[in-house]
């Protein structure tokens, strides 16, 4: 559905975006996952045919935005940042001028009383936009990037200054969505990927640093699952049959918690769910297992490690592109 | 196109804009109409009154034009024009008829000026047709400076006094022309100059190079404009 190739986006000396690949299938839900600054309103600003790249192709369908704007355009429902409302009109007024403006041709009336109730904002239809609150001028904005019905929808930061009620609500709304379409959203809150996205693209300093399924994500970058369990038996030999198991990269005591039992930390390799071994391993010794909990890194862990190994990388090239600076000022 | 020219037409009367350029326009305009006609005992002679008329769109056209891409810029709309499946020239001309339309409306109500013209005085009828022709393509030149100046900048401010200023010395320059000796300079003036030519319309000539003067004037400017928010993107 959605193909972007090599995309470079510079603003003058800045490299907002350096060479970023990803293909979205259709019905996908994915999310853009980066700290501020990352690039991802550029790159959503691509796609969508605002902004165009330095070098590299965003398709659509196959249909090029730069050679063919406005094709790839009628593609494409996108939510800016900011939404970008006329404070003059009245919700259905504006929806009425999207309407037109994105030459739509499915019956009028009835195609936006479906998308102001998607969006709940059919008793609201008649107030001026300037009147509304935040989370309400939120879902006009919503409403207009689902006008014409298109197959691709592209939501910048959906539920920034939302209430947590309207939060889930959106949420909720974002995953209705994507029965029908593919969507594409772009956050930097965690959870909020983690609950809606099929998919998540972690992008930072202009540059993917992961891209992976939702529920892959925690076990490929964090390298292997964390299991603490709680053994009853002699603190020494349990730790060595926990290091002689196979599967098993790295096990510590965390000493005793309680009157019988101590505390292990044990690390599978990547992609080795060890719990069931672990148990039956340390029950067939006779040694009762008394808990046992996988905290497999959180996301949060995983984006922080992730960028952070993205900004470590950059510091030191940037720390030898200074030491040479200060060389050769000497 | 169409659903822009709407909606733009449309916000110049919600908000007070429409409403403040057509009181102070058609004020000016009456002022300026029973000075250089009536008051000054020449019935049914006009050249005066287009003349002034013309100087005050230094003034007039800037209020209209300044909020058209400024505004959206700053409330960050044009985002949802960029990216919807119009021609960027398509934006420009549903803007740019907008304005002009709100004008021409104005222009066209303060035609009522001239019946008493008939009723006082003798006023060749094909003169003023023509002048009138003439006066909406001048403005349509106007406008089109005023839009190009609008989507260069967000602030409104600046765009209405950097319209103002050029507009200034498009017309201007003709008051210039008159008191300049070198032939040279008075070629270059001669050509910037929107109001010389239009004194012969005036006179009851129908002056085609002028016309298309004034009509390549609002393209070039309409150009420009597209190429501005085309250069945006690439930025």
């Amino acid at each position: 559905m959605i193909n972007i190739e090599h995309l470079v986006k510079n603003y003058g000396k800045i490299e907002a975006l350096k060479d970023v690949s990803f293909s979205i299938q259709p019905g996908e839900i994915v999310g853009f996952l980066g700290p501020n600054g990352a690039g991802k309103s550029t790159a959503m600003n691509i796609l969508c045919g605002y902004l165009s790249s330095t070098s590299g192709s965003a398709k659509i369908n196959g249909i090029d935005i730069l050679e063919n704007p406005i094709e790839a355009k009628k593609l494409i429902g996108f939510l800016p940042e900011i939404p970008p409302l006329y404070l003059d009109m009245t919700v259905i007024e504006y929806l009425k001028f999207v309407y037109e403006l994105k030459g739509c041709t499915l019956n009028r009336e009835k195609h936006l009383d479906e998308v102001c109730s998607v969006v709940e904002i059919n008793e609201h239809r008649n107030r001026l936009i300037r009147n509304l609150s935040k989370g309400y001028r939120q879902r006009v904005g919503i409403a207009q990037a689902l006008v014409g019905n298109p197959p691709v929808i592209i939501f910048d930061e959906p539920t920034v200054g939302l209430d947590p009620k309207q939060i889930v609500e959106i949420r909720d709304l974002i995953r209705r969505l994507g029965a029908h379409h593919t969507v594409i959203l772009s956050t930097h809150i965690l959870g909020e990927v983690q609950a809606v996205c099929d998919r998540i693209i972690i992008i930072n300093k202009g540059k993917i640093v992961a891209d992976e399924k939702t529920e892959n994500i925690s076990t490929v970058l964090s390298g292997g699952r964390d299991v603490t369990v709680k053994i009853c038996g002699p603190e020494k030999e349990v730790l060595d049959t926990l290091c002689g198991m196979s599967g098993v990269a790295f096990a510590e005591s965390l000493g005793r918690q309680d009157m019988d039992s101590i505390s292990y930390h044990v690390k599978s390799s990547p992609g080795i769910d060890i719990r069931k071994a672990l148990f039956n391993t340390i029950s067939h010794r006779g040694w009762p297992v008394i808990g046992m909990e996988s905290t497999g890194a959180n996301l949060e862990d995983i984006f922080i490690s992730a960028v952070s190994e993205n900004d470590e990388s950059s510091e030191t090239s940037s720390k030898s592109k200074k030491t040479k600076k200060e060389r050769s000022k000497k | 196109m169409k659903a822009i020219f709407k909606r733009e037409l449309r916000s110049y009367f919600t908000t007070p804009i429409g409403y403040v350029f057509l009181a102070i326009f058609l004020a000016v305009n009456g002022v300026l109409f029973s000075i250089s006609t009536i008051l000054a005992g020449a019935d049914s002679y006009v050249q005066n009154y287009f003349s002034f008329l013309l100087l005050s769109f230094i003034l007039i056209i800037p209020i209209l034009t300044m909020k058209v891409f400024a505004e959206e810029r700053k409330t960050k709309t044009e985002q949802l024009l960029l990216t919807s499946p119009v021609s960027l020239f398509g934006i420009v001309m549903g803007k740019y008829l907008a304005a002009f339309s709100v004008f021409a409306s104005g222009i066209l109500v303060s035609c009522f000026n001239f019946v008493l013209l008939y009723e006082y005085g003798s006023v060749a009828t094909a003169t003023l047709i023509g002048s009138v022709i003439v006066v909406l393509l001048i403005g349509g030149a106007c406008i089109a400076v005023g839009v190009f100046v609008s989507s260069l900048t967000e602030n409104q401010f600046v765009s209405c006094i950097v319209t103002m200023s050029i507009l200034l010395v498009l017309v201007g320059t003709s008051i210039i022309e008159g008191s300049v000796s070198a032939t040279w300079l008075k070629t270059i003036l001669s050509w910037i100059s929107i109001l010389s030519r239009f004194t012969n319309f005036t006179y009851g000539i129908f002056d085609i190079p002028a016309v298309i003067y004034y009509i390549s004037l609002s393209s070039i400017f309409v150009f420009l404009t597209v190429r501005v928010l085309e250069k945006r993107r690439w930025n």
